[in-house]
């Protein structure tokens, strides 16, 4: 079989950063070949280099055999290779037929738009998906999944022969991961060459035909997915084997409890929920994407008004109406998006894990000391390893695992006794995934009351003391440590009692 | 990793270079006042005398306050379109307290200042507590202060003659009684001393810390379990507080509060913020820059009107200034 792409000997250098050393890849059509490595391999470069963001330093890509020198992303767009990037890049107001040909809308009489052929063509190419979703419908009441669906038809309106998908399902349930599967399964069938990059090595095993390894910016291997194992791949990201460390669970019978909650309520998503957690324990939280879980979190940070129910910490009841009650009643909570609700990019290390503590630094009239909180920040910085050049580094230069140490480190220096971790490992490569468990158990060994929500079931399974399964804002059951995937999933599935009538998957 | 080598290798050489490099956008103001200064210096032999560089000083002092209070505002990620005519309503509070109650200076000032941080805190209160964009809100309240103004004064200037001293708050010389050969007023003494307070709460208080916070990521300051709208209300009733302090150095400086004046002295002042390199979108600014923003306005509208360039010019020229300043900040991140 003829490659579709060829790229050899690729080299990329930025100032001070030799980004790509003699980088291969190649992809044929009609398959789906998985890009692996961790944050900073240089996944993302070379993605750049092929849709014509960078331009290469030297090296060669072929495209069907012919070689090609895109000068923009324009260009290569216009010579079938699109990309669908990480961050949607869609006009909320506009339709999704709007979206996918803007810029190059059908014109009727006198120049003026004409909606209908706009429209229908957006259908067809929604049929050729076999997708149900209206076009004239905005793109801001779509959900996700769907967008990522526009996404594509976009991409494929370009007559597409290579698609580049950037991690397409970390915000994606796993019946909207179905879906795009299907979606890809029929692309493949079509021919369209997909290059897939992703974290999820189950994903990996389950769409991708190939994958290809990549660390430090070099090429380490192409593997047929079926013939090879998890276990190999990660060992060719990381360089080296990672020990599997058993899960240990502490006794916790005789240890107090730190956070009980009872019969909370706010809207459909978090209904009658109740748990507790002990000191040095770590309750693991699993469900499906919309389960509640992040919303529990929330009422229970004052990030959002609980509606009623109750809250102790301690033993005592407390009222919490904001994120900053919660904060002195003991409990700390790290967003599933750190950008978003975690991080002040454009500030220091040092400011960015004082700022939930900063009263201790806090003298006469206001005034900041600032060498106890370089002290502070360092003393983090070594204590859990996050890999700065200095205290001073503006906190958008680290990497999403460092990013996520920083905001560990902003609680700890808070001095919480519950931590509620949301998605701790999202975007975070594997070399700093287990540290950042290391970290977790730690925690749970120094007293601390740990809660741990997240959409990927082996990560609830190796962190987890106890289990507390959501579906559809109910608390549907709570599992001890050694529980299986099925037993969870049982669970997250689980729907109870409901008295609205069951609606079909068009809701979802 | 080559990186980190390479940053061994290169050590205290590196530093200089990295923070030259980091704080670039101060000098690019500063360098251009400095060609401004000699441009103007070689147009003519009038414009670097003792006495001009003190008037073009003396000029810049009231919207230069004015901008320090901008600053502080925009750095949050938020706009005071009021801080004109909250100036004028500040200098027509004194008026009532001083002139018209015939209440001593040390109460009439005060008064003011009071004056000048409640009303900054009620937009703060509009802003925060009610989420009004701070765009309308300030909006709103900038045509309430300049209506309060007028109504109170019945729309007349208020003199303080019975105030003996008052004119010499901005046009006194506590430098000059020492130093006689220069003869810097007050106004511009206040100015920087205004500046000075400003940079030190900026950049070494824990209010400064959360300015700069608000503005690159104010929900994640929420979550970090920080009281926001009340930081945000202290933020601009410190501002109304200073709008307060360019109330009085105007009033001091034409003896008489003038109602019907303010409105557009906002627009200049935004003006020096931006050309003094603060981000409109918030997270970004020093306090060097904006007082270099407004000096640059003050030595433009000078230079100018002492080459005899008529004045509708003049205001093309500034506006033109406003728009270089922020392309050159444009291409300086576009290269970062």
């Amino acid at each position: 079989m003829s490659d579709l792409i060829n790229m050899n000997g690729i080299e990329k250098r930025f100032p001070g950063v030799h980004a790509l050393k003699d980088m291969r890849f190649e992809l044929r059509a009609g398959e789906v070949h998985a890009l692996m490595g961790e944050n900073g391999a240089g996944k993302s470069t070379l993605m750049k280099i092929l849709s014509g963001v960078y331009t290469r330093d030297s090296g060669s890509i072929t495209l069907s055999g012919k070689p090609v020198e895109f000068s923009g992303p324009k260009e290569a767009q216009d010579a079938g290779v699109g990309i669908i990037h990480q961050e949607l890049s869609l006009m909320n107001d506009l339709t999704a037929a709007q979206n996918i040909f803007i810029g190059r809308e059908p014109r009727g009489r006198f120049g003026l738009l004409d909606e209908g052929k706009l429209n229908q063509q957006a259908a067809d190419i929604f049929a050729k998906m076999q997708l149900v979703l209206d076009p004239t419908t905005p793109v801001r009441e779509l959900s996700i999944a769907k967008q990522q669906m526009v996404e594509i038809a976009k991409a494929l309106s370009y007559e597409s022969r290579v698609l580049v998908m950037d991690e397409p399902t970390a915000a994606l349930n796993d019946k909207e991961i179905g879906e795009l599967f299907k979606i890809i399964e029929q692309l493949r069938a079509d021919g369209v060459g997909v290059i897939y990059i992703s974290h999820k090595m189950d994903e990996i095993k389950r769409i991708s035909d190939r994958v290809t390894v990549l660390r430090d910016g070099e090429y380490v291997g192409t593997r047929e997915s079926k013939e090879t194992t998890i276990q190999e791949i990660i060992a060719m990201m990381v360089g080296r084997d990672l020990e599997l460390e058993e899960l240990h669970v502490p006794d916790v019978s005789q240890a107090a409890v730190a956070l009980e909650v009872a019969g909370l309520n706010r809207g459909r998503a978090v209904r009658d929920v109740s748990f507790h957690v002990k000191k040095g324990e770590i309750l693991g939280f699993a469900g499906l994407m919309g389960a509640g879980r992040t919303e529990v979190a929330r009422v229970i940070f004052g990030a959002d008004r609980l509606e009623s129910g109750e809250i102790r910490v301690n033993g005592a009841p407390i009222d919490i109406r904001s994120p900053s009650d919660a904060a002195k009643a003991g409990i700390g909570y790290l967003s599933e998006d750190r950008k978003h609700f975690g991080l002040f990019l454009g500030m220091d290390v040092r400011s960015n894990i004082a700022m939930a503590a900063i009263d201790q630094f806090t003298g006469f009239g206001g005034v900041l000391d600032e060498a106890g909180m370089a002290a502070a920040a360092e003393s983090y910085i070594k204590q859990i390893g996050i890999r700065t050049p200095s205290d001073r580094q503006e906190a958008q230069y680290l990497s999403g695992g460092n990013q996520q140490k920083i905001v560990i480190a902003k609680w700890l220096l808070r001095d919480c006794d519950v931590l509620i971790f949301d998605e701790p490992t999202r975007g975070v490569d594997v070399g700093a995934k287990s540290e950042i468990y290391k970290i977790l158990n730690e925690l749970a060994a120094k007293g601390k009351a740990i809660i741990v929500i997240s959409s990927e079931l082996p990560e609830i399974l190796r962190v987890s003391h106890r289990i507390a399964v959501m579906c559809e804002g109910h608390l549907t059951g709570i599992l001890g440590p050694q529980s299986t995937q099925e037993e969870i999933m049982q669970l997250a599935t689980k729907t109870m009692q409901s008295p609205e009538p069951k609606s079909s998957g068009a809701a979802a | 990793m080559t990186t980190l080598n390479e940053h061994a290798d290169q050590g205290a050489a590196a530093k200089v270079l990295g923070y030259l490099k980091r704080e670039q956008h101060r000098f690019w103001a500063f360098s251009g006042l400095i060609v401004l200064l000699i441009g103007f210096s070689l147009a003519s032999p009038n414009f670097f005398q003792t006495t001009n560089i003190i008037s073009i000083l003396q000029a810049a002092s009231v919207n230069g306050v004015l901008a320090i209070a901008a600053t502080l505002v925009i750095i949050t990620g938020g706009i005071d379109l009021s801080v004109g005519t909250l100036m004028t309503f500040c200098a027509v509070i004194a008026g009532v307290l001083l002139t018209n109650l015939g209440l001593p200076i040390y109460i009439g000032i005060p008064g003011a200042l009071i004056a000048g941080m409640l009303s900054g805190a009620l937009s703060g209160f509009f802003i925060a507590k009610l989420k009004i964009p701070p765009f309308i809100a300030t909006l709103g309240m900038m045509l309430v202060f300049k209506g309060l103004s007028l109504a109170i004064s019945g729309a007349r200037p208020i003199y303080f003659n019975d105030t003996p001293g008052f004119s010499e708050i901005s046009t006194g010389s506590l430098i000059g009684m020492i130093f006689p050969s220069v003869p810097v007023p007050n106004g511009v003494l206040i100015l920087f001393l205004v500046a000075i307070g400003a940079s030190f709460i900026l950049t070494r208080t824990v209010l400064g810390r959360f300015i700069f916070a608000l503005g690159s990521n104010e929900e994640a300051l929420r979550l970090s379990g920080i009281n926001i709208d009340r930081w945000k209300m202290v933020v601009y009733a410190l501002a109304g507080a200073i709008c307060a302090v360019a109330g009085i150095l105007l009033a001091s400086r034409i003896n008489s509060a003038q109602p019907a004046i303010g409105q557009g002295y906002e627009l200049d002042a935004i003006a020096a913020v931006v050309i003094g390199g603060t981000s409109l979108t918030g997270g970004r600014g020093t306090m060097l820059g904006t007082i270099i923003g407004a000096l640059i306005i003050s030595v433009v509208a000078n230079g100018l009107r002492i080459l005899s360039v008529p004045q509708e010019w003049q205001i093309v020229v500034t506006g033109t200034i406003i728009i270089l300043a922020v392309y050159a900040d444009i291409l300086r991140r576009q290269r970062a």
